[in-house]
C-alpha cells in the first residue's frame, strides 16, 4: 500500500567494505547526495583486515531504502550490503558520560550506574564518568535519570549490530569470502 | 624492463588499444607529456590538443559513443581537473565509459595547499563510476588496466585517475597485467531465463504493446537484437533521446522519440499500451512526465544491465538485470519458440489506432516564407544527407529537441548528444571527438547561438586537426528554451535570455580561418546546406532562424503526458511574421 511504502523508519544496515581510503566518504556520500540524515555509522575492520565492516542507521522510507541498497551494491568497495531491520539480530551502542556528582547525590548516582551494570571509568571529587553499554532504549533511559545530575558531556559510538544465527552470512558466503580472500590480491591496497 | 610511471602510463594506454588521447597540459602532468613525446613521434598515440579541459572530456565520451571503445582525456591538475568535472558527471549520467586522467601535486604536498591543488579524488567522487589517487608507481599498471575494465563493462560509465607528479617520475619493472580481479564487482550479463521466458508470454499476450528503448541498447550494440525483436512480433518501437539510432529512423515500426518533446502520437501511443517493454533506459523525468498518469494500464518488462535502474521511478512486473545484446537475442530465441501468431490480429488493431492518431496530430510546424523555421534547418540536413549516414552532434536546447524530432538518424552511434545532464557547449567538442573517431564520415553539428558561446574557443582546434565538420548554427539570439519556459510558464516575463549582442559568426568563422555562411531567409537554406556539404573542410553556418519558434509538442515540467501542448496559445498573424522578418534581416 502506498502509505506503508511512504512510511518513514529507522533502518539498520551492515556492509562489509574494502578497507581503504576513501571508502567511508563513498559510502557515506550516497547517503548525502540524496539528502538523507544518516543517524549514525561505525565502522571498523573485520577478521580479516582487508575487510571493514560498517552498521548504518538511517530513518528512510521502504522506495528510498530499496534504491540505497542497490546504489550500495554498485560501489566497487563494497563486498556485501545486510539489511538488518526486519532480521533478528542484537545492536548495541556505547556512551561514555561524564555527570556532576556532589558530596550530597554521589551515592544516588552510583546506585543509577549500579542498577545499570555501567562501569565507572574515572573519577573526581565532583563527578563519575561511566561507561554505559547497551541497546538504544537502555542508553536514552540512563542519560534521562542521570540528566537532574547535570550531565557534562557524552560521547556515543552509534549503533553497531550483528544477525543472530548465522542469517546475515551464509556459508556460502562465507566460504566465498574466503575463498576470495585467498586470491592474488587487485589494486588500490595500501600495503 | 624498467620504466617511470610516465612511461609505464603511455605504454599501459597502448595496451588497451588507445589510438587518441584528448588533453591540455600542465605543471603536473608534464612527465606524461615528456614521455607522450616519443610515442607521438612515433605516431603509436595521438594527442589531440583542447582548448578548454571540458572539451577534452566531451570530445572523449563522443568518441566512445561512436567507436563504442573507452575514450581517454588528460588533464592537469587543480583547474583543469576542476573544468573536467563537467565532462566526468556527463558522461556518468549518460553511461558514457571514458577514462580521465588528471595530474596531481607530488604526494608529500598532497593536502598543503600546494600550487594548482584541488581534491581531485573527492571532488570527482560523486560523478564518476570509480576514482583512484595512484600512491604507489608499482599500482599503476594495475589501476590503469582496472579503470579501463571498470569505465567499459557493466553500465559503462566514466573512470578517474589521479596522477601525483612524483608518482610519475619515479622508476618500477613494467608488467601489464592480463586480468582485472574485483571481488565486489560482478556486473550480471545474462538475464535470468525464467524472466526472459515470462516477457516473451506477456509479449505474445499483449494488444497494445510498445518498446521504450534507450541508450542501453546502443551502449549494449543491441540494434540488430532489437530490430529482430520489434520486427518480430510488429512492435511499435520508441526512442528516448539517447536511443536515437537504436532503431532505423526510417523504419515503419519507428514512432520517434517520445517524452516531453515527443511526437503527440508516440506519447499517446505510450500512455495507451498494455506493455510498455523498456529496454536499456531508466525511466527518467524527460520521458515520464507524472509518474501517477504515465501508462496507467501497462505491465511493464524493464530490461537493463544496472539493477539500481529497474523499478527506480516506476513500478516493474518483470525486470531483466543484464546486457541487452544478451537478454533481447535470448527473448527473440523465446519468442520464436513460443508463437502461435495468435498476436496478429489485435496488433492490426493497435496500429490501425496509431495511424489514426498519427494523421490527428503529425509532428509538424508552421511554415513561413519571410523568416527561417529552425525546424527546417534541420529537415534539410537530414534530407540532403540522406544517403550518407552522417554522424549528428547537437547541443543542448532547443535546437536539441528539433533534431531530435526532425533529423532521422538510421543507425546506432551517429547521434552524439548530451542527454540526461543536458551540457550546454557539449556540441563542438563532441563533434570533434566524434570526427576523430571516424574520419570517414561525414560529422554535423547542429548548435545553438547559446550552446555554442560557451566551447566556441575549440573552433581553433578543428582547424588544428584539419576537422572537415558542418557546423550549423540554429541562431534565434537568444537561450530559446530559457525563452519558451518564460513565455510559457512565467508570463512573458524574459530575463537572461537575450543574446542579441554576439559576435558576427560569419566574421568569427573567417577569424579562425573556416569558411563562414549564413542564410537569413527560407529560400537560402537549400542552398546554403548544399554549398557547406560540398565544402571539403569545416564549415560554420549561421542560420538566423525565427526567434519565437518555440518547441511543440511539449509536456509542461511536471504535468501528465496526456496534457501535453500542441501549439502556441496563440498563432502569429501573416504580417506579423513580416514585420519581424524585416526588423530581423537588419542584423
Amino acid at each position: 500500500m502506498a502509505t506503508d511504502a511512504s512510511e518513514v523508519r529507522r533502518y539498520t544496515i551492515a556492509l562489509l567494505v574494502e578497507n581503504r581510503s576513501g571508502v567511508l566518504s563513498r559510502v557515506s556520500g550516497l547517503f548525502s547526495s540524496r539528502g538523507y540524515n544518516i543517524d549514525s555509522l561505525s565502522v571498523g575492520e573485520t577478521l580479516d583486515p582487508t575487510i571493514s565492516r560498517m552498521t548504518i542507521v538511517v530513518r528512510a522510507s521502504q522506495p528510498v531504502i530499496q534504491q540505497v541498497v542497490k546504489q550500495l551494491h554498485k560501489l566497487l568497495d563494497v563486498i556485501k550490503v545486510i539489511d538488518l531491520t526486519d532480521e533478528e539480530h542484537v545492536s548495541r551502542e556505547m556512551l561514555l558520560l561524564r555527570v556532576g556528582a556532589a558530596p550530597g547525590t554521589r551515592a544516588e548516582v552510583l546506585r543509577i550506574a549500579d542498577i545499570f551494570r555501567t562501569k565507572i571509568v574515572d573519577v573526581t571529587p565532583v563527578s563519575y564518568t561511566l561507561e554505559i553499554t547497551g541497546d538504544e532504549s537502555k542508553i536514552g533511559a540512563i542519560i534521562e535519570l542521570l540528566r537532574p545530575f547535570g550531565i557534562q558531556e557524552v560521547v556515543r559510538t552509534g549503533k553497531v549490530a550483528i544477525a543472530r544465527g548465522s542469517k546475515a552470512l551464509s556459508r556460502k558466503d562465507q566460504a566465498r569470502l574466503q575463498q576470495l580472500h585467498s586470491a592474488p590480491r587487485a589494486v588500490g591496497y595500501d600495503d | 624492463m624498467k620504466m617511470t610511471g610516465a612511461q609505464i602510463f603511455c605504454e599501459s594506454l597502448k595496451r588497451e588499444g588507445v589510438d587518441v588521447i584528448f588533453g591540455l597540459p600542465g605543471g603536473a602532468v608534464l612527465p606524461v607529456y615528456d614521455a607522450l613525446y616519443d610515442y607521438v613521434q612515433r605516431q603509436e598515440l595521438r594527442h589531440v590538443l583542447v582548448r578548454q579541459e571540458a572539451a577534452a572530456g566531451h570530445a572523449a565520451e563522443a568518441y566512445a559513443r561512436v567507436t563504442g571503445k573507452v575514450g581517454v582525456c588528460l588533464v592537469t591538475s587543480g583547474p583543469a581537473c576542476t573544468n573536467l568535472v563537467t565532462a566526468l558527471a556527463d558522461a556518468q549520467i549518460d553511461s558514457m565509459p571514458i577514462v580521465a586522467f588528471t595530474g596531481q601535486v607530488p604526494t608529500h604536498l598532497i593536502g598543503n595547499d600546494a600550487f594548482q591543488e584541488a581534491d581531485n579524488v573527492g571532488i570527482c567522487r560523486p560523478c564518476t563510476k570509480h576514482n583512484y589517487l595512484v600512491k604507489d608507481v608499482k599500482e599503476l599498471a594495475s589501476i590503469i588496466k582496472e579503470a579501463f575494465y571498470v569505465a567499459r563493462s557493466g553500465r559503462p560509465g566514466p573512470v578517474h585517475v589521479d596522477l601525483p607528479k612524483d608518482i610519475l617520475l619515479k622508476q618500477t619493472e613494467f608488467a601489464y597485467p592480463d586480468k582485472v580481479f574485483l571481488r565486489s564487482y560482478n556486473p550480471t550479463v545474462e538475464g535470468h531465463p525464467g524472466q526472459i521466458k515470462k516477457a516473451a508470454q506477456a509479449i505474445l499476450k499483449a494488444k497494445k504493446p510498445i518498446l521504450y528503448v534507450g541508450g542501453g541498447v546502443i551502449n549494449a550494440d543491441a540494434a540488430p537484437e532489437l530490430r529482430e525483436l520489434a520486427e518480430l512480433t510488429q512492435i511499435p518501437v520508441t526512442m528516448t533521446l539517447m536511443g536515437i539510432g537504436a532503431f532505423p529512423g526510417d523504419h515503419p515500426l519507428n514512432l520517434g522519440m517520445l517524452g516531453m518533446h515527443g511526437a503527440w502520437y508516440t506519447n499517446m501511443a505510450v500512455i495507451s499500451t498494455d506493455l510498455l517493454i523498456a529496454v536499456g533506459s531508466r525511466f527518467d523525468d524527460r520521458v515520464t512526465g507524472k509518474l501517477d498518469a504515465w501508462c496507467p494500464e501497462a505491465e511493464v518488462i524493464h530490461i537493463d544491465i544496472d539493477p539500481s535502474s529497474i523499478a527506480k521511478n516506476f513500478h516493474v512486473e518483470i525486470p531483466i538485470v543484464g546486457d541487452a545484446k544478451h537478454v533481447v537475442a535470448r527473448l527473440n530465441r523465446e519468442l520464436r519458440q513460443l508463437d502461435d501468431g495468435s498476436w496478429k490480429e489485435s496488433r492490426d488493431a493497435w496500429w490501425q489506432q496509431i495511424r489514426a492518431w498519427k494523421a490527428q496530430h503529425p509532428l509538424s510546424y508552421e511554415w513561413s516564407d519571410a523568416i527561417i523555421k529552425p525546424q527546417h534547418v534541420i529537415q534539410e540536413a537530414s534530407r540532403q544527407t540522406a544517403s550518407l549516414d552522417p554522424i549528428v552532434a547537437t547541443d543542448v536546447g532547443q535546437h536539441q529537441m528539433w533534431a531530435g524530432q526532425y533529423f532521422i538518424v538510421n543507425k546506432p552511434r551517429h547521434w552524439v548528444t548530451s542527454g540526461g545532464l543536458g551540457t550546454m557547449g557539449y556540441g563542438l567538442p563532441a563533434a570533434m571527438g566524434a570526427q576523430v573517431a571516424r574520419p570517414d564520415k561525414l560529422v554535423i553539428a547542429l548548435l545553438g547561438d547559446g550552446s555554442f558561446q560557451m566551447n566556441m574557443q575549440e573552433l581553433s582546434t578543428v582547424v588544428e586537426e584539419r576537422l572537415p565538420l558542418k557546423i550549423a548554427l540554429v541562431n534565434n539570439r537568444a537561450h530559446g528554451m530559457v525563452r519558451q519556459w518564460q513565455e510559457l510558464f512565467y508570463n512573458r516575463r524574459f530575463v537572461g535570455i537575450d543574446l542579441s549582442v554576439c559576435p558576427d559568426y560569419v566574421r568569427l568563422a573567417e577569424a579562425f580561418g573556416i569558411l563562414g555562411l549564413r542564410a537569413e531567409r527560407p529560400g537560402e537554406v537549400t542552398a546554403t546546406w548544399e554549398r557547406a556539404l560540398a565544402h571539403p573542410g569545416p564549415v560554420l553556418i549561421d542560420f538566423v532562424v525565427d526567434p519565437e519558434e518555440a518547441c511543440f509538442p511539449m509536456v509542461p515540467a511536471g504535468a501528465a503526458v496526456r496534457d501535453m501542448v500542441l501549439a502556441k496559445p496563440m498563432s502569429e498573424r501573416p504580417e506579423e511574421a513580416k514585420a519581424r522578418a524585416a526588423k530581423l534581416t537588419g542584423f
